[in-house]
Parts: structure tokens; sequence; C-alpha cells
């Protein structure tokens, strides 16, 4: 994968902290997820990658993280069901921003939403995942990338 | 004026229904995704519409077209997280009075949805 398309998906993190909770988002070096790594925390959310690209796009945060976000968008008694909505929310607008860069054959899915660690999370076979650390007032959440461009056969 | 909010994410129906419930409509109805959609407004038969694009069962732009095809003065602003500017393009083609880019704000669900009533 290319270091650009990782610069796209950190963009867009970036952006949506930026835009919700004016900024604060750390964002950690991107690296290669080992064989076997879990990375998942207690909600993830994996959006579906189709058309010039194929894979997904991951977004997995703790439920402290989720709880202390709810309030600055408006939800003042923050429970599972609206962390399981917004951890969706946050996944679609990460890859639906990349677009902006990436165009719009890089179609995205609606937001398939998994809670609690067990079994981690899935990633294609044979393609690369990268993981982007994003720490937000105090709490590690990740960004998950596993695409790969149809055209060329991988990035 | 009536609206009718559509989005797969309860927050976001939520956020747009908390924001513009204190401005010019006096009845609000939501829905959550594009089939639902058709069915609240042939029932609702609202004069705005807020309208996602990704949505289970049937999206956003679809819906736009279906829409027009009931009622082309229907006022429809379209919130998304599609952030390449062809998608706004189609959606602005198929009958859309506006784009806003998620994630949204309350202002910035304000500062659009009065730009499209002002057109």
């Amino acid at each position: 994968m290319e270091e650009n398309i990782l610069k796209v998906f950190a963009l867009s993190t970036a952006r949506y902290f930026d835009q919700v909770a004016a900024g604060g988002a750390i964002l950690g070096t991107p690296y290669l997820r080992a064989e076997g790594e879990l990375v998942a925390l207690d909600y993830a959310a994996i959006i579906g990658i189709s058309g010039a690209y194929h894979g997904g796009v991951y977004y997995t945060a703790p439920h402290a993280k989720l709880e202390k976000l709810l309030p600055i968008i408006g939800e003042v008694t923050p429970d599972s069901q609206l962390c399981a909505d917004l951890i969706g929310e946050i996944a679609n607008s990460i890859a639906g921003n990349a677009r902006e860069h990436l165009g719009a054959g890089f179609m995205i899915s609606p937001p398939f939403v998994l809670t609690g660690r067990s079994g981690d999370v899935q990633t294609p076979k044979g393609t690369p995942c990268y993981v982007l650390p994003v720490t937000w007032n105090g709490h590690v959440s990740r960004v998950l990338v596993t695409i790969e461009s149809v055209e060329r056969g991988g990035t | 004026m009536k609206l009718l909010i559509v989005d797969d994410s309860l927050i976001v129906r939520r956020a747009i229904e908390r924001t513009l419930a204190r401005s010019r409509f006096t009845e609000l109805r939501t829905a959550s995704n594009g089939r639902l959609a058709l069915e609240e407004f042939d029932r609702f038969q609202p004069d705005v519409v807020t309208m996602d694009i990704t949505m289970p069962e049937m999206d956003g732009l679809a819906a736009v077209d279906a829409i027009i095809r009931r009622a082309p003065a229907t006022i429809i602003l379209v919130v998304s997280a599609l952030a390449d500017k062809s998608t706004a393009v189609e959606a602005i083609k198929r009958g859309a009075s506006g784009f806003l880019l998620k994630p949204v704000t309350a202002q910035s669900i304000q500062e659009a949805m009065e730009e499209v009533l002002t057109d």
C-alpha cells in the first residue's frame, strides 16, 4: 500500500476529531499489523470497500473513549447503543472523507458494528493491514486500513 | 414547515433533530434508510428532507430520485461523509438543493439548512 494512502486516512481521522471535538487527537506512526496481533477494542466498525479498491477500513475504540465523545456531540446520557452507533459513524466519516483524495471509485459500504473483543478484527488474508493509532483524551483507538487497488492489483 | 431526517445513524438523526427542532420546523420525522424514507415521505409529505447517501436497503441518491419524481419542489439537503466533488455534483444533478459534508456539528447543520432554505 502506498504511503500516500495512509496519509489520506490520517487526514480523514484528524479531520473527524478537529470537526467534532475541536482537535486534540494525536496520530501515532502507522505500522503493519503482525500476524495474529490482537487489535480490537470494545467496539469495532467495519466499512467494506469496493469499486476501484477492495478491502476494508476499520475503526476500533474503547467504551470509555466513546462515552467521553458522546456528550460533545450532544448525547448527555451515553449508553452502549449510542457507543455502537458512534463507532459506525466515525468509521463512515473516516472512509467517506477519504474519497476526497481517492475519488468516487473508492466505494464504501454502510458500517457493520462489532461489540466486545471476542474473535478480534478479521481482515482479508493476503492483503497487508496497516494500523494507525489515534490517542484522544488519553484513550487509544485504532484505524485499520487493508485495501488494494483493483486496477493495479495492489497498491 | 415539515422536515424528514433520513440517516442510518441514530446519533446523526438525533443531532439534526436537536438542532433543527429549535428552528422553523413545526413537525419532524425520521427514517433510517432510503426505502423507509419513501414510505415516510408518502405519509408525511414533508417540505424539506435531509438525506444521507450511504445507507442499507436503498441509498440516498436513489431516494433523492424517487422523492423528486413524487414532489419536485421538495427541498433536499444531502448530508454525507462522501467527500469527493462528483458525489455532491451528482446529488445536485438529481435534484438535491444542497450538500453538507459529515462529520456535522450543530453550527454546520444550521448554516447548511439556512442556505438551502434561502436559495
